[in-house]
């Protein structure tokens, strides 16, 4: 069913009775050509632009939860591409453009909303490092902007201006970044996939892989053998577990990232502001709560929840930032297992396991990238070379010397 | 997470810096192991779920290093050692 305004008003005069289930619940086939395991943003992404773009048929996702049950309905919602390096600018960039077209191709409302990201600096020599990363990211076809500290002030009366440890001085402005809603993103891409043929299959966990002569054949699912001839993991969070299968072990510590909300309040932040020095990042959703988070817990996790140590750090943080946030009572708080990499940047590329192909890495920084995460692992599967915008993304670059370490932190994951 | 360190008693784990995987005791000797054991060492991680021995410093307290065994999915710390013992029981040092 595609969806319209005339479609919602049919549906308003007959009582709502006509909507169908969004996509198909179906048993797994015994063979398919392409698997990808994990059924979030970047493996439901990955399936569509594999069906929509690169022609291919017979494409099953194996999900052992629910469709979008981990980082994509986890996250804080931000899009942006206001990163550094030529390694990952073109490739968020790139991204950035598939959320703008996202809706309209995917016919599904993903409320994306440009509403503008702000990196905020203290000193001479942040502001230094941030017009040099503006320029970087004009030079890549993205757009960036340096607000003075009234710049600032027009937009956020309310901030600490004159912090005494971090007085603002002015920001890094990317208008076209911004926010979209998490859960529809993955809704979306789930619907949109099924329309083309892809069997979505929930509550089926890989528990082994088949590989024969170092190369795939197929899983063991705790729905019984499934047989591929290609096999695209997309599991962040998970992937060294689910790598361990095939004998390999990744650059990647699993940590806890944990993220807050608000109960909800009358418009107060229009955008998206970063708060680096302080630890902090902030954006209010259109139901009204303040989405907020920090850093990382820093130890090795997979409980999807954190401590309070860093609630309290987090808050601080907030309140060096916004006093009046003080005033606000917090209503939940949540974490996420995030694939924190050697170098803070994902990995997308073949393994020695022919046929398999990994997705993984993504620190915290997974959502935004999803469209073209699922984009270029797409590319990867279909044709065996990666995508232009990431091909740095390899495995094997940290044995060759090839980090695309953006905070320049070295091989501490807790760090990035 | 309450860090019982074999000296002090239970510290608070905001007292500690967290290194990672204690395997990072056994680093490779630099000029026999070669450039593949020393990538291995260096980038690759086992990162398992559920028991984890790890390196913890006491940075805000008596600056000792302890491998604290601990469940990656339940956040329980089970044990906590002197890293100095750890290593010289593997026969690190002299």
């Amino acid at each position: 069913m595609r969806y319209s305004i005339w479609n919602v008003l049919a549906q308003g005069l007959t009582g709502h009775r006509g909507w169908k289930p969004v996509w198909r619940d179906p048993a797994p086939q015994a063979d398919y050509d392409i698997v990808i395991v994990g059924g979030g943003g970047h493996g439901l992404a990955t399936a569509y632009y594999l069906a929509r773009e690169f022609g291919a048929r017979r494409i099953a996702v194996l999900e052992k939860g629910w469709l979008g049950g981990g980082n994509v309905g986890r996250n804080t919602t931000i899009i942006r591409s206001n990163y550094l390096l030529p390694g990952n600018e073109p490739f968020y960039e790139f991204s950035m453009k598939l959320w703008e077209g996202l809706e309209q191709e995917l016919n599904y409302n993903a409320m994306v909303s440009q509403r503008g990201i702000i990196n905020l600096f203290h000193t001479d020599a942040q502001r230094d490092a941030f017009v040099r990363r503006g320029n970087a990211m004009i030079l890549h076809g993205a757009d960036a902007e340096l607000l003075d500290r009234e710049g600032v002030r027009r937009l956020y009366p309310f901030l600490d201006f004159d912090n005494a440890r971090f007085p603002i001085k002015g920001a890094l402005m990317q208008r076209r970044g911004g926010t979209a809603r998490h859960d529809a993103v993955a809704w979306g891409y789930a619907r949109a996939a099924d329309a083309l043929g892809v069997d979505l299959i929930q509550n089926c966990e890989v528990t082994g892989m088949r590989i024969e002569a170092g190369r795939i054949r197929g899983l063991e699912t705790t729905r019984g053998r499934i047989g591929a001839r290609k096999v695209g993991v997309a599991v962040a969070g998970w992937s060294s577990r689910v790598m361990a299968m095939a004998g390999l072990r990744l650059p990647i510590e699993s940590h806890v990232l944990q993220a807050f909300v608000t109960e909800g309040l009358k418009p107060f932040i229009d955008g998206v502001m970063t708060f680096g020095a302080g630890h902090f990042y902030v954006s209010q959703s259109d139901k009204g709560g303040l989405v907020f988070g920090g850093d990382i817990d820093g130890y090795n996790s997979y409980a999807q929840r954190g401590n309070l140590p860093v609630i309290e750090d987090v808050a601080e943080g907030g309140m060096a930032l916004i006093p009046a946030l003080g005033r606000a009572r917090l209503l939940r708080s949540w974490g996420g297992v995030m694939d924190m990499s050697m170098d803070g940047s994902p990995i997308i590329d073949r393994t020695p396991v022919e046929g398999l192909y990994l997705n993984a890495g993504w620190c915290y920084g997974g959502f935004k990238a999803t469209p073209a995460s699922g984009f270029c692992f797409a590319h990867l599967i279909a044709r065996d070379a990666p995508h232009p915008t990431a091909a740095a993304y390899r495995l094997d670059r940290f044995r060759r010397g090839l980090m695309i370490d953006e905070k320049g932190q070295g091989a501490t994951p807790n760090l990035h | 997470m309450l860090i019982p360190h074999p000296l002090l008693g239970p510290r608070d784990a905001q007292e500690f810096v967290y290194l990672g995987d204690a395997a990072l005791i056994d680093r490779p000797d630099g000029t026999a192991a070669g450039i593949e054991a020393f990538h291995d060492y260096l980038y690759l991680r086992d990162n398992p779920a559920g028991q984890h021995r790890e390196l913890w410093y006491h940075e805000q307290g008596d600056r000792s290093w302890l491998v604290v065994t601990r469940d990656t999915v339940t956040h329980e710390i089970l044990k906590a050692e002197l890293a100095r013992d750890v290593a010289l029981a593997r026969g690190r040092g002299r």
